[in-house]
């Protein structure tokens, strides 16, 4: 039954958990977020890099993390193409770009998700590292080791990103460019060429977030549909675009789903993202931390 | 009047069409066919509903697998129950699809674009999650069906419901054809385009929005009852399957979704496509040409089948006047 | 015309509006009202709050304080289609055509559901108003074919579908040629000479003064001057604010 400790040890998972959807998130809430592009195949490029992980971690038996890192030019030059051909498609023409963008990388998700099933079948697929398969005791507490690498990393992650966003003159010239892409053409800067810069970034990061979702769990193709509630509850919950609200909402949301978790059992954990997701959009659409 | 002999015309090809469904049930034995024509009827039903929403007011609803899954368990919910017959069972999932249509409607329809996609996705989750944890139905494990006995002058039950889904493919394209010429339909074309411009010109447009939710659900929600008889089985992760989501959009904007032919269209060229591919192929083929085609459609063919047919085909062409 | 006195009893009466997004105050305290018929220069730097009083009163924002009665009834909250029913209708700043419609089409859209009780049938109706617009030869025309000026005098024509009692045209004129200022600027007095009642905002100085009988100034989101146009223009603040401070 209910007890004080199963609390504490859901919430202190929650929060590790928290900083994980952070990592996961945070290439949704610059390309989302920022730029306003309907990107809803984020989560399944995040399921693409685990698999591209999952392969070299099998063939060279490279840690997930490196493999993580080496696979980001990889997914910069994606994150460049998708921008592009978004853009010239529908941001350029105007007319109609809600529904078409809309189904567009509804497309790109699915197949995506039909090409790692047709290369690598339906079962679920894990990685080896020296950290994964041990874990940490505190007295009754056990916390598996992999979560907390996973942690680490996607804090680091999540924190490194917020700094470039606002010391960098790059960083800045995103943020601007999200606010008032005119003000930026006229000082001479092309707005287009910033925004799929961005665009790449936000893809590139999803090689190290792909890493950490399967140095976290095993993965499977249509895992991605699960992080489509995760991944746009934290960005939404978090008002567009800011990074360190993305922060917060992910632990609210990691909390959140490691409590419904302990109390009710697993069935219910798919929903609650997407609940919480839509108690947002319905009484607060700006976020918590939008104005 | 242009009108009224388009109208004859309608309600002719529409008579013959059922009169031809009904002499296929009587004359060819091989109940194959029907087993794949079946399909193909439930998906241009599905296309069909989906654009009354997706295609003229030009919300993305991603959540057709909500409606159909809500139309599937209320059908299973009831034969379980009561032995409810199959046109009970349609009937009353059309009214949970319109209530639920009436729900999310509400919850959702001041939501723009892709808040709005992605929140009927969150319905269709948190519904299956609900059904999953609901023993009656059989929960997450699913639930075998015995069909009851087949009806006059039906021979076998896929026969029959072969029968039962053209009409319900009727019902969804008189609809939406009704719609489409009517000031609904300009209401919403109008705010498909500039909804701020349509309220300011008085259209009442969460109104419409809502008419068109409700509509759409209601179509799709009976069009997913009679699943659960055909299958003879139903479980949450099939009936609430995304792949109806994508199926019915991307059959939906692939035909065209300025006028009801072009779900029809993209319906037929993409159902049957794929009953040939997931017997010659494989099931995950099929799935990647639907994802393909969405996106070659939408990059390239912005006005989908009949677009390519007939340039600047315009929503109103061949309607009322 | 007599530039200070036009007749009639208040069509239109805003009464303390407010209006603020977070910290920033759009519209602070206005007070004014429109007399029946009058034909009404809404002028003010930009970024002064007169989109934002004409979203007030077209029903695209509310308030958070104040009212806005129209032909005597309290529309402050009502919904902006209602309000097209009950007779306001407005151009937008940057031109909102419906634009998979053809431009007879754009018109449908108000006649079929705000114009109540019409004489004619819609599509003439409708052919009337684009021929009083000079557009009749492009009903056809899908209107995302149309030029600029085209477009403009779409919108005062979609406007005029609605059958409005206020038109209220946000910058009608903005990136005409001088020559087409003349036309549009022709087209609403001569809208404004069959009892519909006109409130223009224009950042053009020449047409706001040969149009109105009667400008509003606003800065900051207050109202800094009101009356005669001439009378306006020589004031010291409204002459301050368009210089800068």
């Amino acid at each position: 039954m209910f007890s004080m400790d199963l609390l504490l040890g859901a919430v202190v998972l929650g929060v590790l958990l928290g900083c994980f959807y952070a990592a996961v998130s945070v290439g949704l809430s610059i390309s989302f977020g920022l730029l306003d592009v309907p990107h809803v195949a984020h989560p399944a490029f995040l399921v693409l890099a685990s698999y591209g992980v999952y392969q070299l971690n099998e063939t060279y038996d490279i840690d997930p993390l490196l493999a993580g890192l080496a696979i980001t030019p990889l997914f910069f030059l994606f994150g460049l193409l998708a921008y592009r051909v978004y853009y010239e498609t529908f941001e350029k023409r105007g007319t109609d770009a809600g529904v078409r963008g809309i189904a567009f990388f509804f497309g790109i998700a699915f197949i995506i998700e039909v090409l790692i099933i047709l290369q690598f079948g339906v079962d679920q697929r894990s990685v080896t590292a020296t950290y994964i398969g041990k874990a940490w005791r505190f007295g009754e507490y056990r916390i598996p080791i992999r979560q907390l690498v996973a942690f680490a990393v996607a804090l680091a992650l999540t924190i490194l990103l917020a700094v470039y966003l606002s010391k960098t003159f790059m960083g800045r010239a995103i943020r601007a460019v999200a606010q008032d892409e005119e003000a930026l053409r006229l000082m001479g800067a092309n707005p287009v060429r910033i925004k799929q810069f961005a665009f790449g970034i936000a893809t590139a990061v999803l090689g190290i977030a792909g890493a950490l979702l399967i140095i976290v769990a095993p993965v499977e193709p249509t895992l991605d549909r699960a992080y489509i509630g995760r991944t746009f509850c934290v960005v939404v919950m978090a008002g567009l675009g800011s990074i360190s609200g993305t922060l917060i909402a992910a632990i609210i949301l990691g909390v959140a789903e490691s409590i419904v978790l302990t109390l009710f059992g697993a069935s219910w954990a798919p929903a609650i993202s997407f609940a919480m997701l839509l108690v947002v959009l319905a009484v607060r659409p700006q976020g918590l931390f939008g104005r | 009047m242009s009108n009224r002999r388009h109208n004859i015309a309608f309600w002719a090809g529409v008579a013959v069409f059922l009169v031809a469904v009904l002499a296929m049930t009587q004359i060819v034995r091989n109940e194959y066919p029907f087993f794949a024509g079946y399909v193909i009827l439930q998906f241009i039903a599905l296309a069909v509903a989906w654009s009354i929403l997706g295609g003229y007011a030009g919300y993305v609803n991603f959540g057709t697998n909500a409606f159909f899954g809500v139309g599937v368990y209320t059908a299973v919910a009831l034969f379980k129950a009561t032995g409810a017959p199959l046109v009970v069972q349609i009937a009353a999932a059309a009214v949970v699809g319109m209530l639920l249509g009436f729900a999310v409607g509400l919850l959702t329809l001041r939501m723009r674009g892709i808040f709005f996609s992605i929140a009927t996705i969150a319905v269709a989750i948190i519904i299956e999650t609900f059904v999953m944890n609901w023993r009656f139905v059989g929960g997450a494990a699913g639930i075998q069906l015995q069909r009851p006995a087949v009806m006059a002058p039906f021979d076998s039950y896929v026969k029959m419901l072969f029968f039962v889904q053209a009409i319900l493919v009727v019902i969804a394209v008189a609809v939406a054809r009704y719609i489409q010429n009517s000031r609904i339909g300009r209401g919403l074309q109008a705010l498909r385009d500039d909804e701020l411009a349509a309220e300011c010109t008085g259209v009442p447009t969460l109104k419409l929005k809502l008419v068109a939710c409700m509509i759409s659900g209601a179509l799709i929600s009976a069009a997913g009852a009679p699943a659960a008889m055909y299958l003879q089985y139903a479980d949450p992760s099939s009936a609430f399957n995304l792949s109806y989501s994508v199926s019915a959009l991307a059959m939906s904007l692939i035909g065209g979704t300025a006028h009801w032919i072009g779900p029809v269209l993209g319906a037929i060229l993409l159902g049957s496509t794929q009953q040939l591919l997931s017997v010659t192929i494989s099931s995950e083929v099929n799935v990647l040409v639907l994802g393909i085609m969405l996106v070659l459609f939408v990059v390239g063919a912005p006005k989908g089948i009949i677009g390519l047919l007939r340039p600047r085909y315009r929503l109103r062409a061949g309607g009322k006047p | 015309m007599t530039p200070t006195a036009a007749p009639g009893a208040p069509l239109l009466q805003i009464t303390t509006l407010t209006k603020s997004f977070g910290g920033f105050t759009a519209l602070d305290n206005i007070s004014v009202d429109i007399r029946k018929g009058e034909r009404f220069g809404l002028i003010g730097p930009n970024g002064s709050g007169k989109t934002t009083l004409i979203n007030c009163i077209s029903g695209a924002l509310l308030p958070q304080i104040g009212s806005v009665v129209f032909c005597g009834e309290d529309i402050t909250q009502l919904p902006p289609h209602l309000r097209a029913r009950r007779g306001i209708a407005r151009s937008f700043q940057i031109p909102r055509p419906f634009k998979s419609m053809t431009v007879l089409e754009n018109l449908m859209v108000g006649l079929d559901f705000a114009a109540v009780g019409s004489a004619l049938p819609e599509e003439d109706m409708a052919m009337s108003i684009l021929t009083r617009m000079g557009l009749a030869a492009k009903a056809g025309a899908p209107s995302d074919t149309l030029s600029q000026v085209e477009l403009r005098k779409m919108e005062l024509a979609r406007a005029m579908a609605v059958r409005p009692k206020l038109l209220i045209s946000d910058e009608a004129m903005a990136g005409l040629s001088s020559s087409e200022v003349d036309e549009v600027l022709d087209l609403l007095i001569s809208l404004g000479e069959e009892d519909i009642t006109i409130i223009m905002i224009e950042h053009i100085m020449q047409a706001v003064m040969r149009f109105s009988e009667r400008v509003m100034c606003l800065d900051a989101g207050r109202i800094i001057a009101l009356g005669a146009p001439d009378e306006v223009m020589a004031n010291k603040r409204v002459q301050e604010a368009y210089l800068g401070t």
